[in-house]
């Protein structure tokens, strides 16, 4: 049903912190595998061994480097579908095969009613939409929705492959409409972002930025430098700061 | 946008298909131009034709046509829906008023009807095709207020040029009713020339900043992508056409679609016979050709915010 | 209507049959994985969450484990070459023959003289195997790939606090302040590394500072990157320390109390013993005491030694203690921040600013732990004090030619500011730290190596002076690499990158058999990688067979280097294997207490496939190596490497694995071998981790307790201070020889650049290339950056991380890219004193203007590792190794000298300077390109789209097309 739901009883996302994401591919990898053998099964890879390899893959991650004129700056940057409150690529499908989960405010594609018409990747701004020509069908980001209720994986656990997975921890899962629940405390707490708030789509996943660096005198609390010490300036004196008896 | 050929086929040929349709009715519902009730539905089934050739070409795309029924179900929302379900109730009428034509049972109160309902129903598809364009935020070359005209009027016009081939040979090719079609001619590329004026000036308000959200830290240009072999949504979308080329292409259709189909219809207003029907046959061709050409651009220079990610401005 | 209705998705599928525990081999970081199997395959591996180094995270490589082990590249047989070297002809052969044939050439070479064996592994994990096989077989030619990787961070380390970077230490992540990584690479530690930065990051007052050429990875990250001129960082390290020096921000107390600082260094130039240190009868250092106003024995507790002045002994000798020498060598003006700003492209004002800022974090941010410890004396502390600026280092560092020196200066660096193993600071892992340098020394003089008998120690060690080095009577090398041979007296790890050449060149002498495993030295492990496939292929004329005449190598996989083997020993994938991750070996301890771990076979091989190790126990007892057979000349192991990893002991009780020792598994550390040793750590996870209690968790290298513990695990002889050497005499020593003292002396030809080199302080030198090129002709600096999804050659025939470097490019700034006149994709030569290699640019603005670098190891000969030869690896892909020699351009005395450090034997490969040249694209490939080769018999076919995963969709599933 591509009609969207009114509201959602929960807004399932992920926050991603821009400012400790090293670029690893962890979430890419492991999001990989476990959805391969998964509710979205498989991921598959064309041309898995040959020139120009493409699969299927709901976690991508760039690098980016940014210039303001005087500091440039490297940051890394895993792309997955962003779980929007109001997306198109839902009102688009002509089939009912997209839909917006009215519990969770997951974003899926029902396996067996698309029909591979693809128009909800070009209505989607994120790239979140993925395309197994293969299977003729739309595969997309779950949100792990087969590990994150599963009764068969321990408690802990339940939650997406990326953010279990993520080795610098630059991951998080929860319910961003909960204003009290520690996700959203944390995109409060550090400014988090959407991506592209002009297309209206109204992202449930949030980013943090990066932390301003420390880099300039006095970040720290260090001065400047380090003043010499005055016997510094005659070598002859130099060791008489060693006056003070020293006991192993 | 990847320019594929069976979005190409799809919207020109229905488009012209629909064109053809409208005319045909318009003929009917006016009695402005004598046409044989044989050319009549000759020229019906070929506008079916051309419809038909275009939705199949859709579905050639489909990753799966043996369900494409299902697209007919989410008209609330999804103008590729409403297509679908307008496209379907299309055929009733355009049959009913094919038949109609030579077929008694059609009672000229029916007729007309049909008539309406095909004429209605064939600008309602062939705008709910526009839309499926035009409501697509992330692609801003589509999503203007140029879209469903442009699509309207070159369903028109496109259609129009098979509606002179009919009536050359119904005889009914006098030039008053080719300065009508000319003008329908010129107003589609008029609007043509100032979409294209419109994306070439359009300002776009997002960017790599805005889609990564780093803006604020100065302009942001990709070091890597994800993957470094093409992936779907660069395929897809990411395809790029070089400004000189596109300028010399639109000069092509414009030359093609306009300018001499535009002087084989004066010329074929002042022919008779096989001779004005050859002309009329070949502004068809050539001027199909340059609508092909105008829908190649439509698509190539479509760019998506996707690839905004992809250090790409749009 | 039903079809119309919304899907029903279940929320509990079932994940697996069974989830069983083993140890990650995707890079060296050596996770726990949980494998999760369904139907006898493979469906998911996932980090384990009570692991000690990852706790439940693992990184893309790990993630992609299931492609490694269903790599179409997978060997399946025996194989034994037909068509000439190189040519991928090979018949296959049963495991009888191979092993016969084995036996044969390598029996011949231990009858005969076993030094014509030469035995090196490359990324192996089970070093203190192959070790102790190679000391039993009696070469001394053998080594892992250390040599070409770490040595310098080792024997840096390991002879000044006696602990090291790479894996072996980590900074104290919960409470460090100001941390510095220097070079870092992302294959060794990585989860840990990754998940400290992100704790790092996430405090306040804390600064993270990568000094590194380029910025991607860890750097970008950093609060502050330091775009350092690649083999500079000893200059900039040395002017913090001068820095610190003059402003007097140094700690002292911590000089006294755990370094040699105080110890008193003869100077009188001439000297025989100029510049060792003054030791008393017993070999005690000594220190002048001031209260006592004598010299008295160093290592005493409570006494008070001067740290300068020039002191004579009642016995007239003169001396100065170790830490006036130092001072006076960093407070040298040459050694000033505006003196090396232009050196190392860091301006001088943030080299003073950061000089200020580690000051402050040091010694204005003092944690003080409410812990209290026992000092080596026995002294009780009710507080542990912590000086909270950490450091960490990797092949940046290591792999130039003053990476030795450099790394020591870096150590030096954290010993002056009191943060080594103290809260916040550089923390050792277990069985680290031990003394600096720990025992046994190299084994493999003359008189050590016999035919039919095992060497009376093992081939690698430390040296201490000349009189260690394995050299005939007229100083040549004994050893094929040349190691612990006056080129290279403190090659800790041997020099594999020179086994080869000087295998080929028969310098010092040829070889009969080279036996590898797991190293690709005929593509990405080697230097000057075209030159290796001709030594590897040329004919000597006299004889008619090859230079280096059989070549025995096992790997799991197709690379480049079985197509030039004679003998190929198909591997196992590592999940379907025994291994361990011993203690003896490379440790996976973290700082808070000793770790090890086991890999356990999770699934059966499908191919006819042996884990190397039960082969290379098999062809042990097939030989009839002592150690390897019973009185009775049986297998000593019959169970292979399993059955070796239970009941092998290197000391009594003292074995590969630690946990669940004794009979009954009762005892850790030491205790007699425990027939369940290995379902015990099965039940647990496949590892064992002991917790460090609270007053041993720091100062290691002089907390009695920590150390008593440390001799009961066997990690180190004594429990005694590991007294940290600011100031080393073994470098001394060999500088004496070269002077002209002792017995053992370098060949004339060596004699200067012992002389330069072995400096007992940190010094820093032009690497060693850069002297030896123009740099008008070579202006730019290359170097390789190790990507972190995908490690070494291996990841390129894994479907999924070849998607995500399936090439590489040239990165360059963009400032560079416009002086050379190209933007990105655009193609350039870049060319070297050794050769040209053409590929596509990259631009960037995080990189050092006049440094370029690549992905390591991305570019592969086409056809190898069962990929299509149109694969984008061969076609695009590039490898700097064709630019870098094995040897310097210039000789000394006629003689070129291999491109390593001059100390440790560490291959240079950052040494490397080109020229870059605009080129046309042409037909759109790399240069050079090499015939493909061609498809071994019996590798595994391979699909040509994968749809992994569609076998676990439920029965029925229009998805499931293959299954």
């Amino acid at each position: 049903m591509t009609m969207l739901p009114k509201t959602t009883k929960k807004k399932l996302g992920l926050v991603t912190d821009l400012d400790i994401c090293v670029g690893c591919h962890a979430c890419a990898v492991n999001c990989k595998e476990w959805n391969t053998g998964g509710h979205s099964a498989p991921l598959t890879d064309l041309n898995a061994y040959g020139k120009d390899p493409n699969g299927v893959w709901f976690n991508r991650v760039h690098v980016y480097e940014t210039d303001d004129g005087e500091n440039t700056r490297t940051v890394n940057f895993p792309r997955s579908c962003l779980h929007c409150e109001t997306p198109d690529c839902v009102t688009v499908c002509p089939t009912g095969a997209s839909y917006k989960r009215e519990e969770d405010g997951i974003v899926l594609v029902d396996a067996e009613k698309c029909i591979g018409c693809k128009l909800c990747s070009w209505a989607c701004p994120y790239g979140a939409r993925e395309y197994d020509e293969d299977d003729g069908i739309m595969k997309k980001c779950t949100l792990c929705i087969d590990r994150i209720y599963n009764e068969n994986i321990p408690e802990a656990e339940r939650e997406p492959a990326c953010v279990i997975t993520c080795p610098a921890r630059a991951r998080h899962f929860g319910d961003l409409g909960d204003p009290e629940s520690d996700i959203s405390k944390l995109v409060e707490k550090r400014g988090g972002f959407a991506l592209m708030p002009e297309t209206g789509y109204q992202p449930v996943n949030r980013y943090l930025p990066p932390r301003p660096r420390k880099v300039d005198v006095g970040d720290t609390g260090a001065p400047a430098q380090l003043e010499p010490a005055e016997e510094a300036k005659s070598s002859s004196a130099f060791f008489n700061w060693l006056d003070k008896a020293l006991s192993r | 946008m990847d320019p594929a050929y069976s979005v190409i086929i799809f919207t020109s040929s229905s488009g012209a298909g629909y064109g053809l349709l409208i005319w045909l009715a318009l003929a009917r519902l006016t009695g402005a131009w004598e046409i044989g009730p044989v050319a009549a539905v000759v020229a019906c089934l070929v506008a079916l034709a051309l419809v038909t050739t275009g939705l199949l070409s859709s579905t050639f795309h489909l990753g799966h046509p043996e369900r494409a029924w299902r697209a007919m179900t989410q008209w609330r929302s999804s103008w590729l829906s409403r297509e679908g379900v307008f496209a379907v109730l299309v055929y009733p009428a355009a049959l009913v008023f094919t038949a109609g034509w030579i077929w008694d049972a059609v009672s000229p109160a029916l007729m007309m009807a049909a008539a309406l309902a095909t004429l209605v129903l064939s600008l309602i598809t062939v705008y709910c095709t526009s839309m499926i364009y035009a409501s697509l935020k992330t692609i801003p070359r589509w999503s203007n207020g140029f879209v469903p005209p442009v699509y309207l009027i070159f369903a028109l016009a496109s259609g129009g040029l098979l509606f002179a081939v009919l009536l050359g040979a119904a005889g009914a090719a006098d030039m008053s009713a080719m300065v009508l079609l000319l003008v329908v001619l010129l107003a589609a590329w008029l609007i043509k020339w100032y979409y294209w004026r419109f994306i070439d000036e359009q300002k776009v308000e997002s960017d790599p900043g805005t889609a990564t959200g780093l803006g604020h830290l100065g302009k942001v240009t990709q070091l890597e992508a994800p993957h470094t072999s093409e992936n779907y949504l660069l395929k897809e979308m990411g395809f790029q056409v070089a400004r000189r080329h596109a300028t010399k292409l639109r000069r092509y259709a414009l030359l093609l679609g306009m300018v001499v189909p535009a002087v084989l219809l004066i010329v074929a207003g002042n022919l008779a016979g096989a001779a004005q029907i050859a002309t009329l046959i070949a502004a068809l061709l050539i001027g199909l050709g340059g609508v092909i050409v105008e829908r190649w651009l439509f698509f190539a220079e479509a760019r998506h915010l996707v690839t905004l990610f992809y250090g790409r401005t749009v | 209507m039903a079809l119309l209705k919304q899907e029903r998705i279940n929320p509990s599928p079932v994940v697996a049959d069974e989830v069983k525990n083993t140890t990650c081999y995707m890079c060296a970081c050596r996770c726990g994985i949980r494998v999760y199997l369904r139907n006898g395959q493979v469906r998911y591996i996932e980090g384990n969450p009570d692991h000690p180094v990852n706790r439940g995270v693992l990184c893309g490589k790990g993630s992609s484990g299931i492609m490694q082990h269903l790599s179409p590249a997978r060997l399946s047989n025996p194989l034994k070459r037909v068509g000439p070297r190189g040519s991928g002809e090979f018949e296959e052969i049963s495991w009888e023959e191979a092993l016969d044939l084995a036996t044969k050439w390598l029996g011949d070479c231990r009858k005969t003289d076993p030094r014509r064996l030469a035995f090196f592994t490359g990324r192996d994990q089970s070093q203190s195997v192959t070790a102790l096989w190679a000391t039993k077989f009696g070469t001394p030619n053998h080594a892992a790939h250390g040599g070409f990787c770490s040595v310098n961070m080792a024997a840096a380390g390991l002879y000044t606090i006696g602990g090291s970077f790479w894996e072996f230490g980590e900074p104290d992540w919960e409470r460090t302040r100001y941390f510095m990584m220097f070079g870092v690479a992302e294959d060794h530690d990585s989860n840990p590394i990754k998940t400290g930065l992100g704790h790092l990051k996430g405090r306040e007052n804390t600064k993270f500072v990568s000094i590194n050429p380029v910025r991607t990875g860890y750097s970008a990250i950093a609060d502050e990157w330091v775009g350092i001129r690649p083999g500079t960082d000893g200059l900039f390290v040395m002017a913090l320390i001068h820095e610190l020096f003059k402003a007097q921000k140094i700690d002292l107390d911590f000089l006294v109390r755990y370094t040699n600082a105080p110890w008193l260094v003869r100077v009188e130039p001439g000297h025989p013993e100029n510049g060792l240190f003054l030791r008393d009868a017993d070999g005690n250092p000594l220190a002048w005491d001031r209260e006592a106003g004598a010299p008295v024995n160093a290592l005493l507790p409570d006494i008070t030694p001067e740290l300068a002045g020039l002191v004579e002994t009642p016995e007239g000798v003169k001396a100065r203690p170790a830490f006036e020498i130092m001072a006076n060598r960093y407070l040298e003006p040459r050694y000033s921040a505006d003196e090396v700003a232009e050196t190392t492209g860091v301006p001088a004002a943030t080299i003073r600013r950061i000089a200020a800022e580690l000051a402050h974090a040091a010694f204005e941010q003092e944690i003080e732990l409410d812990v209290e410890w026992t000092d080596w004396a026995g002294r009780k502390h009710d507080k542990m004090i912590g000086r909270p600026v950490s450091m960490h280092a990797m092949r940046g560092i290591s792999a130039h030619s003053n990476g030795f020196h450099t790394c020591r200066a870096i150590h030096l660096l954290q010993m002056l500011l009191g943060s080594v193993d103290c809260p916040g600071g550089f923390r050792y892992k277990p069985p680290f730290p031990r003394p600096c340098p720990p025992g046994p020394k190299p084994t493999g003089k003359p008189d050590q190596v016999k035919p039919d008998t095992p060497m009376p120690g093992p081939p690698l060690g430390f040296t201490l002076g000349p009189e260690d080095l394995l050299v005939d009577e007229d100083g040549a090398p004994c050893r094929i690499d040349k190691g612990f041979s006056w080129e290279h007296p403190l090659s800790a790890h041997g020099l594999m990158h020179m086994a080869i050449p000087n295998a080929w060149a028969a310098d010092p002498y040829p070889v009969d058999t080279l036996f590898m495993y797991m190293a690709n030295m005929a593509w990405n492990s080697s230097m000057n990688t075209k030159g290796t496939m001709e030594m590897l292929t040329d004919i000597d004329e006299d004889t008619g067979e090859y230079r280096i005449p059989h070549i025995i190598y096992s790997d799991a996989y197709a690379s480049e280097m079985t197509s030039y083997s004679d003998l190929v020993l198909p591997d196992t994938t590592y999940l379907e294997r025994w291994d361990c991750i011993s203690l003896l070996d490379r440790p996976i301890s973290s700082a808070h207490g000793p770790a090890d771990s086991i890999r356990q076979p999770v699934v059966k091989p499908d191919r006819n496939v042996r884990p190397f190790q039960d082969v290379l126990i098999d062809l042990g007892a097939r030989l009839g190596l002592p150690g390897f057979v019973k009185d009775d000349g049986s297998p000593l192991y019959p169970g292979g490497y399993a059955d070796y990893i239970v009941n092998h002991e290197r000391m009594p009780g003292i074995g590969p694995l630690a946990g669940w020792r004794g009979e009954d598994g009762e005892t850790f550390g030491r205790g007699a071998p425990n027939p369940k040793q290995l379902e015990k750590y099965i039940e647990n996870g496949s590892f064992w981790h002991y917790q460090l209690p609270d007053s041993q968790q720091y100062y290691k290298h002089a907390n009695r307790d920590y150390l008593e513990f440390a001799v009961h695990m066997g990690f180190i002889p004594k429990a005694e201070q590991i007294v940290m050497q600011v100031y080393s005499e073994p470098m001394q020593k060999f500088r004496l020889a070269a002077e002209g003292h002792g017995e053992h002396q370098p060949p004339e030809h060596l004699r200067e650049r012992v002389r330069t080199y072995f400096d007992p302080l940190p010094i820093w030198y032009t690497p060693i290339e850069e002297t030896q090129v123009e740099h008008k002709e070579y202006p730019i600096h290359a170097i390789t950056q190790r990507p972190m999804a995908m490690y070494h050659s291996w990841g390129s025939q894994n479907a999924w991380l070849r998607q995500i470097h399936g090439f590489n490019r040239l990165c360059m700034h963009r400032d560079l890219a416009a002086e050379v006149g190209v933007s990105d994709d655009d193609w350039v030569y870049v060319e070297s004193h050794n050769g040209r290699i053409k590929c596509q640019v990259k631009t960037m603005t995080g990189c050092e203007r006049n440094t370029v670098w690549t992905w390591n190891a991305i570019g592969k000969r086409r056809g190898a590792w069962n990929l299509d030869p149109d694969a984008a690896e061969g076609e695009k892909g590039f490898l700097l190794n064709h630019l870098i020699s094995e040897l310097l351009p210039q000789g000394s005395g006629g003689r070129r000298m291999s491109n390593s450090d001059p100390v440790t034997g560490q291959a240079a490969w950052f040494d490397l300077r080109v020229k870059i040249t605009r080129a046309e694209a042409g037909d759109g490939r790399s240069e050079p390109q090499f015939e493909p080769l061609k498809p071994v018999p019996g590798i595994v076919s391979k699909p040509k789209d994968l749809r992994f995963g569609e076998q676990f969709l439920p029965e029925g599933s229009w998805r499931r097309k293959n299954s």
